[in-house]
């Protein structure tokens, strides 16, 4: 490996900002506390901001492209994308900031928050499994702090607690599988290992080793059977951690998982397109699918927590992602990273929803969402666009996303196999999730308010809140803008 | 022509106007409202006086809009989608109208009919399925918070039932299109691509792509067994969205089978004629049926609309030029006439008396204590029956002759149908209207309920709604060639000559 640190410190400026970024607001608050203590969340906020900004400057504008450091890293248009992506969705978690009463320690939660960020870039650009592994927990450990980051709730410590105990164990898996990947092939490069692994043929370690990286993947995409901690930590954690575990940590991992199988695994996928089905990951990613789509929507039908609820419909569309992930490897991943996206975008929002809805009082039940459109139209509104995304209708982004994943899965093979069978159970589930939807939005729009007062959002809450809905109806209307990159 | 798709445009610009207006006074958003009913409907009038009857559509965009996926926005127009613009256009106006009365969250209330009314006109115009498809889910959300915030009886039921029925509908047509358009290789979403897109399919897989559309659409257009989902929304929704569901949103099915399900696979609907054609009818009688037996004014109406749209569907299953002629006729005179049979119901006799049930109504002598919407009632009861000089006879008449020359034995069926909408139809106008007083203690309240509350009286915009509406179903009863002459033409267009010539044997 010839080390090329020019070349490397070009590709990575985005994460030399975002570090940089992080220790610059732990000094300026260790100096500022002192001094001006008031004025803490407002300087936490802004040079979170402006650090993201700068990061995600760098990330759209960075020239360095393909292999860099003898290919550590894989810099293409996915890469790329993902990069941006997660900034963005960075910064409009960052954007929901709680006041000062409910967060004491504001320098370290935006610190923390931009450490994890710069571990979700790393997983998007990460070609190489040891830099995945690293990368992986260090956005890990940062979201395991992040989720307990309140200390007056125990729900939040529970949140932090489980999310940590879940994690720790999927960490565990996915040495234990990356460990034997290197054992069977030698290398630690995803591409030698594809081709390694092509010569070899299938043998037990590596069905194994397959197992248990899908293990890690599906503890980080929240897909059932490896999704008991989401309700919880949704439940408990402070509305920006759920908001970033919910959608940055969910897009990094699509890409870095995605990357892995596609590329490292390329030759022992099998084949879920046609009958008879052929071993290898796709059905077992298949039947994680099948069994996320079941479980998050049948589930969500029984839950009165609107929390849970984002929780459970996050498992579902944690199945129509994995299913996207299936046709990725022959049909490009534009759909794949735009579903992951928008969805982010759309959760996002929701919880930004929640967030500014708690400066008011908490927010647990559904019932608590009563006479939103009273107590704040913009509120009201910006959630009638999230849910209506999540939901699935056009002309909001949530929509395209699943009809471009949907025809890509289609594309492997029709329906001549399980692949386009569970697309059809996708579809019709998508009629049973409007339900639960709707139910939130009957809420938010339809019942009066018990005389509550009006809430005042705060600026930048409000402002994050515009230009995430504005985002989903854009690139709805316009998906062609992400589509076009890949 | 070319001013069309900006009925599209103006409805949406007038959703967020009266959102915007309601924020300010209730009659601001109302004016909002009525303008921009009045301007789309102008636009369509516009367009219809300078039309030449054509077998092909008619351009008016075609850009590409996602490329990657051979998408195109993709609006054209022909005698068939015409004919239902100016049915919007007339209900959408009316609908307004007949809202007067709205007095919480004007605002809201209009941005969503008007957001509903913009779909329909996208749907009406769509020349390309995923477009037509879009347009049909904007339809579907809206009716749901109208129905939910401002409907009555029971109305939170019947606009989740509403919707989740429709959604489901609409989610088996996305499976379809999707089906077509991957395993068949598509290279884009224009009807005629996914067509030959089908048509590289083997026939099992045809006919499960033409089932799934044609049923998600029937969905909406009210089919037996799926049809239940009409007469709760029906009766749960206020006027206006009881006038448009019935008149307009029912269409968007029909209208969909006959665009984008039926060219499909021309051998795959020929496979399936049967199966729809006897379902049309049993909908049609047995929701006559259900509608004779009924206590709720409203649910009598809600039923018949049921039965009427078994008409249209059993004038596509017939599938020649004559039944599917008369289909769109049908569509066009039961948009009419249902809107008028809801808005005497719904708002000239419910807001005043407030209650529905037949036996309160025929305590009071509604024909002296509100003489004009009885006299509406019976003349929109003589259409909806099929008299002569109304648009129901020329259009019913049309589909059975026509259904006739394909299958005598499904006209035989569906006639039958038309003398059991004779008889729901009187029943509810003698019950209704012309209920005698009882004598005794009855006698007392009713006519005491009359003379201590006099019932307000019959506000304009109520009176121009209903001329606008008895006024076209007169017209287009005296004169059915003024809209044949539109739609005969475009059935020429190959799509449909694929299957009227294939279904016809």
């Amino acid at each position: 490996m010839n080390a090329d640190y020019i070349g490397l410190f070009v590709a990575l400026r985005p994460e030399v900002h975002l570090v940089v970024g992080a220790l610059l607001v732990l000094t300026v608050d260790l100096f500022n506390a002192r001094h001006l203590p008031a004025n803490r969340h407002q300087v936490a906020l802004v040079l979170g901001l402006g650090t993201l900004l700068m990061a995600g400057y760098a990330a759209v504008m960075g020239n360095a492209s393909g292999r860099i450091y003898g290919g550590v890293f894989l810099l293409d248009p996915l890469a790329n994308a993902t990069r941006a992506g997660v900034i963005g969705l960075a910064a409009l978690a960052l954007a929901l900031l709680p006041d000062p009463r409910r967060l004491k320690n504001p320098a370290e939660f935006t610190a923390i928050l931009l450490f994890a960020t710069s571990g979700f870039t790393l997983m998007a650009a990460a070609n190489h499994l040891l830099l995945a592994f690293l990368a992986l927990e260090l956005a890990s450990l940062s979201l395991y702090v992040l989720a307990g980051f309140d200390k007056t709730s125990p729900a939040s410590a529970e949140a932090g607690l489980k999310y940590f105990l879940f994690g720790g164990m999927a960490a565990a898996f996915l040495l234990f599988g990356f460990s034997l990947l290197y054992g069977l092939t030698g290398s630690l490069q995803l591409e030698v290992i594809g081709h390694r692994l092509a010569t070899q043929g299938p043998t037990p370690l590596l069905v194994v080793a397959v197992v248990m990286v899908l293990v890690a993947f599906g503890f980080k995409a929240a897909a059932a059977p490896f999704h008991p901690w989401a309700p919880d930590v949704y439940q408990g954690a402070p509305a920006p951690a759920a908001a970033l575990i919910a959608s940055a940590s969910k897009l990094a991992g699509i890409v870095l998982f995605t990357r892995l199988l596609a590329s490292g695994l390329r030759d022992n996928a099998g084949t879920v397109a046609h009958l008879p089905i052929a071993i290898g990951w796709a059905p077992v990613v298949a039947l994680i699918a099948a069994a996320s789509l079941l479980l998050g929507n049948l589930g969500a039908l029984a839950q009165s927590n609107v929390r849970r609820l984002l929780a459970y419909s996050a498992i579902a569309h944690a199945g129509a992602l994995l299913l996207g992930v299936l046709a990725a490897r022959l049909n490009g991943v534009g759909p794949l990273f735009y579903y992951a996206a928008t969805y982010g975008l759309a959760t996002v929002g929701a919880f930004g929803v929640i967030a500014a809805l708690e400066t008011a009082g908490p927010v647990q039940s559904l019932t608590d969402l009563a006479g939103l459109h009273q107590r704040s139209p913009l509120l009201a509104r910006c959630l009638a666009i999230f849910i209506l995304s999540l939901a699935g209708i056009p002309p909001l982004a949530g929509f395209f996303g699943k009809f471009a994943v949907f025809s890509n899965v289609l594309h492997l093979g029709g329906l001549a196999g399980p692949a386009g069978w569970l697309t059809l159970l996708a579809i019709a589930l998508s009629a049973v999730a409007l339900y639960y939807y709707l139910l939130i939005l009957k809420q938010a729009l339809v019942v009066p308010a018990a005389d509550k007062p009006r809430i005042s959002v705060p600026l930048h809450v409000a402002a994050a809140l515009v230009i995430a809905a504005g985002l989903i109806v854009a690139l709805g209307v316009w998906p062609s803008v992400i589509l076009g990159l890949f | 022509m070319n001013a069309l798709p900006c009925t599209i445009y103006v409805s949406f610009t007038g959703a967020i106007l009266a959102l915007v207006a309601g924020t300010r006074s209730a009659g601001a958003a109302r004016f909002v409202a009525l303008l921009t009913t009045l301007t789309a409907w102008g636009l369509v009038l516009a367009a219809a006086t300078k039309f030449v009857p054509t077998a092909e559509l008619q351009e008016l965009v075609n850009a590409p809009w996602i490329p990657e996926l051979g998408i195109r926005y993709h609006l054209a127009v022909d005698g068939i989608s015409l004919t239902l613009l100016v049915l919007t256009g007339l209900a959408a106006t009316v609908g307004v109208l007949f809202s007067w009365n709205i007095e919480e969250r004007v605002g809201e209330f209009f941005a969503l009919y008007l957001a509903l009314i913009g779909g329909v006109y996208g749907v009406f115009l769509s020349a390309d399925a995923f477009l037509l498809f879009v347009f049909y889910e904007i339809a579907i959300v809206p009716k749901y918070f109208l129905i939910a915030k401002w409907g009555s009886t029971n109305r939170e039921y019947g606009a989740m039932k509403l919707v989740l029925y429709s959604f489901a509908g609409s989610a088996l047509v996305l499976a379809g299109l999707l089906w077509a358009f991957a395993a068949g290789r598509a290279s884009g979403f224009g009807v005629a691509e996914l067509a030959a897109a089908t048509g590289r399919l083997d026939l099992p897989q045809q006919v499960g792509i033409v089932a799934m559309v044609f049923v998600g659409f029937a969905t909406l257009a009210g089919m037996f067994p799926l049809h239940t989902w009409a007469p709760t929304g029906h009766v749960a929704a206020p006027t206006a969205v009881s006038m448009l569901l019935a008149g307009v949103v029912m269409k968007l099915g029909a209208y969909g089978c006959l665009r984008v399900a039926m060219p499909l696979a021309p051998a795959a609907f020929a496979v399936l004629q049967p199966w729809i054609a006897w379902l049309a009818v049993i909908g049609i009688i047995y929701a006559g049926f259900v509608a004779l037996a009924q206590d709720d004014f409203k649910f009598v109406i809600g039923y018949s609309s049921v039965s009427h749209m078994g008409f249209v569907l059993l004038g596509l299953a017939g599938a020649n030029a004559v039944a599917v002629s008369g289909a769109v006729l049908q569509m066009f005179s039961h948009g009419v006439i249902a809107g008028l049979l809801f808005a005497v119901v719904g708002r000239m006799v419910y807001d005043r008396t407030h209650t529905r049930q037949l036996a309160d109504l025929r305590a009071m002598p509604l024909h002296r204590l509100l003489p004009f919407p009885a006299l509406v009632f019976v003349l929109a009861g003589l259409a909806s029956m099929g008299l002569p000089g109304f648009s129901g006879f020329p259009s019913e008449l049309t589909i059975l002759v026509g259904t006739w020359q394909t299958r005598p034995l499904w006209a035989l069926a569906a006639a039958t149908g038309v003398l059991v909408a004779a008889a729901f139809t009187l029943r509810a106008i003698a019950l209704a209207f012309f209920g005698q007083a009882e004598r005794g203690a009855a006698d007392g309240a009713g006519q005491g309920n009359g003379h201590a509350h006099p019932l307000d009286p019959v506000t304009w915009p109520e009176k121009t709604g209903a001329v606008l509406l008895l006024g076209a179903t007169l017209y287009v009863g005296l004169r059915p060639d003024s809209l044949l002459d539109w739609i005969r033409p475009a059935l020429q267009s190959p799509a449909f000559q694929a299957f009227l010539t294939g279904g016809a044997s």
